[in-house]
C-alpha cells in the first residue's frame, strides 16, 4: 500500500478498508499454515529414540527424589556430573545442584558452607573441637508441587510436566529473572551463556528414557535415590515407607518433591 | 434495510483492523504449539527430552568390560559406578578405540572421597593424606576395582586414627583396644564382616572400676550400687576420654 502526499481522507480510508478485506480472508489461510505447521513440528524426533518416546505417558510418572543425609560424605561427584551431563559453565558461581556443609557449633551458631558447590572438597574451617555435629546437605530443585516459579513467569517458560517435573523452554524465556527471586530454595540461575534461566530438570532428557538423573547414577554412597512415586517397585515408594523424612521450608506450601531421610532441624 | 448511523460505522472500522491486526500478529508470534498441553510450548517438552546423554550408566560398561564390572560387584566399591572415576562415557560408546576414557592414576582422586573430613559420617573409610604414604599413588598398594587394605594394620590406629589419638591424651593411654572390643582376626583384612565387639553392660566397666575389683590401685573406684545405677557406664564417660566429659563426674 503506497501512501502519497495529496493522499483524500476518503481514498485513504478506502485503501486501509481495502487491506482489512484482504486480510480477513487470508487470515483462515495463514491459520491453516500454522496448523500445518504444528503438525510436523510435533514430529520433532527424528532419531530411533522417538518411538520410545512416543510410547512414553507422562501421566503415568510422578518424579521424586530422595537424599539419605547419613550417607552422602561430601565428594561433590554429583555436582561435578551435574555440570557435564547439562553443560552447566564450570565457573563456580552456576549449579543445578550443590552440597552444603553444615557445622553446628557448641556456642549456639551455626556455619553452612559450600565452596565451589563441594566440587573442590571442603577445606577445614573450625577448630574441630568447637562444633557440636557437622554433616552434609546436598541441594537441587525441589521440583515443588505448588512451584511459585511457574507462577511468576510472565511468558509461559517455565511449566511443569505431567510427570511432575518444573522444566525451562530455553528458547521462550526471556531473562527477566522473576523465577530466580522467587525460587524459595535458590535453585536458579541464570545462564551466562545462554541469558536464559536454567536449573535442575531432575535429567529430563535420562528419566524419560528409564535411566537414573547423573547425580544419582554417580553417587558413589547412594546417598542420592531416585524414583517413581507412581510405581510400587520403586527405591522411592521404599524410602517414603521406611524412613521419617522431611522436606526444606515445609511452611511454604510448595511441596517438594526432594525428600530428605534423617534432616537435621537446623537445615532450611 | 436501515443503514448503521454513520458515526457507528466509523467507529467499527478502526476496530476491525485492530482486532484483525491483532489476531494476524498472534499468529505469527506466538508459536504454533504454545498451549497444547497448559500454558507453555509444548515443542519445548519434545526438545528437553531429546538433550544429549553424556553418562551412559553401568550395564553400557558391562556390554563390554565384564569382568571388571563383575570384580567391583563383589568389593566395597559395588555402589560405585564407573562413571564415578572414569568420567561420563558416551563419547567412548560411540566410537570406543577413538575416545579412551580417564583413569586417574595419581594421588589426587582418591582422596576426593576418602581423605578425612569430620563432617563425614562415621564408619566411611578415611585417610590423613600428609601421613598416610606420603608420596605414594594409591593404585600402587589398593586395587581401585577391588579395594582392599594391602595387609593386614598392625595397629588400630592405621585406620581409627580419631579414637587412636583421642585415647592417646586420656587415661585410658595404656588400656589396648582388644581390652574392650574382641577382634576377630579378619576384621583386620575385612573390616565390615568381621565387627569387633563393644561391651555390652555396667558390669564391663565395674571389671576395673568397681570398689572390690581386682585391678591397680590408682584407678579410680566407684559404688556399683549407687553410681548412676539406671545408667550404662558411656552415657555419661565417653570410653576413649573418661575423664574430661562435660556431664560427668560432679
Amino acid at each position: 500500500m503506497k501512501i502519497s502526499e495529496n493522499l483524500s481522507r476518503r481514498e485513504f480510508m478506502t485503501r486501509i478498508l481495502d487491506f482489512a478485506k484482504k486480510a480477513l480472508i487470508a487470515l483462515p489461510f495463514v491459520s491453516g499454515f500454522g496448523a500445518v505447521k504444528a503438525f510436523t513440528g510435533g514430529a520433532f524426533l527424528k532419531t530411533a529414540e522417538a518411538k520410545e518416546l512416543v510410547a512414553y505417558d507422562p501421566s503415568q510418572h510422578l518424579y521424586a527424589m530422595g537424599v539419605y543425609i547419613d550417607r552422602c560424605i561430601g565428594c561433590g561427584m554429583c555436582a561435578r556430573a551435574c555440570k557435564k551431563e547439562n553443560n552447566v559453565p564450570q565457573e563456580p558461581f552456576y549449579f543445578r545442584t550443590w552440597v552444603e556443609r553444615y557445622q553446628i557449633l557448641k556456642e549456639d551458631k551455626t556455619i553452612v558452607d559450600s565452596p565451589n558447590g563441594g566440587i573442590d572438597g571442603f577445606p577445614e574451617t573450625t577448630n574441630k573441637a568447637d562444633v557440636l555435629r557437622s554433616f552434609f546437605v546436598p541441594k537441587l530443585c525441589n521440583q515443588c508441587k505448588n512451584p511459585p516459579c511457574v507462577q511468576v513467569c510472565p511468558v509461559g517458560a517455565t511449566y511443569k510436566t505431567k510427570d511432575g517435573v518444573i522444566l525451562i523452554d530455553d528458547k521462550y524465556c526471556i531473562g527477566c529473572r522473576y523465577c530466580i527471586q522467587a525460587c524459595p530454595y535458590g535453585a536458579r540461575y541464570l545462564n551466562p551463556v545462554t541469558k536464559t534461566a536454567d536449573k535442575c530438570t531432575f535429567c529430563y532428557h535420562r528419566v524419560v528414557k528409564g535411566m537414573k538423573p547423573a547425580c544419582v547414577e554417580v553417587c558413589p554412597t547412594q546417598a542420592r535415590v531416585f524414583g517413581d512415586l507412581k510405581s510400587e517397585s520403586s527405591p522411592m515408594v521404599r524410602l517414603e515407607r521406611m524412613n521419617k523424612i522431611r522436606v526444606l521450608k515445609p511452611d511454604l506450601n510448595t511441596e517438594p518433591k526432594v525428600y530428605y531421610v534423617d534432616l537435621d532441624g537446623e537445615v532450611s | 434495510m436501515k443503514r448503521f448511523p454513520n458515526q457507528i460505522i466509523r467507529l467499527i472500522i478502526p476496530f476491525v483492523i485492530i482486532i484483525a491486526g491483532l489476531l494476524i500478529a498472534k499468529k505469527f508470534l506466538v508459536p504454533a504449539s504454545f498451549g497444547k498441553l497448559g500454558h507453555f510450548r509444548a515443542d519445548a517438552l519434545g526438545e528437553a527430552m531429546s538433550k544429549p546423554i553424556h553418562y551412559v550408566g553401568q550395564q553400557a560398561c558391562a556390554d563390554c568390560h565384564d569382568e571388571i564390572v563383575k570384580k567391583k560387584a563383589a568389593s566395597y566399591h559395588k555402589g560405585v559406578a564407573c562413571e564415578v572415576c572414569h568420567g561420563p562415557g558416551s563419547a567412548h560408546v560411540d566410537s570406543p578405540t577413538e575416545n579412551k576414557p580417564p583413569a586417574p592414576r595419581d594421588r589426587g582422586f582418591c582422596p576426593v572421597c576418602h581423605s578425612y573430613n569430620p563432617s563425614r559420617p562415621t564408619g566411611f573409610p578415611q585417610i590423613v593424606t600428609v601421613t598416610h604414604n606420603p608420596g605414594k599413588a594409591c593404585i600402587s598398594c589398593h586395587n581401585a576395582h577391588d579395594p582392599v587394605p594391602p595387609h593386614a594394620p598392625e595397629q588400630c590406629g592405621a585406620c581409627h586414627g580419631d579414637i587412636a589419638r583421642t585415647k592417646m591424651a586420656s587415661p585410658h593411654v595404656d588400656v589396648p583396644c582388644t581390652v574392650c572390643h574382641e577382634t576377630p582376626t579378619e576384621h583386620r583384612m575385612n573390616p565390615r564382616m568381621y565387627v569387633p565387639t563393644i561391651p555390652a553392660n555396667r558390669e564391663f566397666c565395674g571389671k576395673c572400676h568397681a570398689k572390690d575389683a581386682q585391678s591397680a590401685k590408682e584407678i579410680p573406684r566407684i559404688d556399683m550400687g549407687t553410681h548412676g545405677e539406671r545408667y550404662v557406664c558411656w552415657e555419661c564417660h565417653y570410653p576413649h576420654l573418661p575423664q574430661v566429659y562435660n556431664g560427668a563426674a560432679k
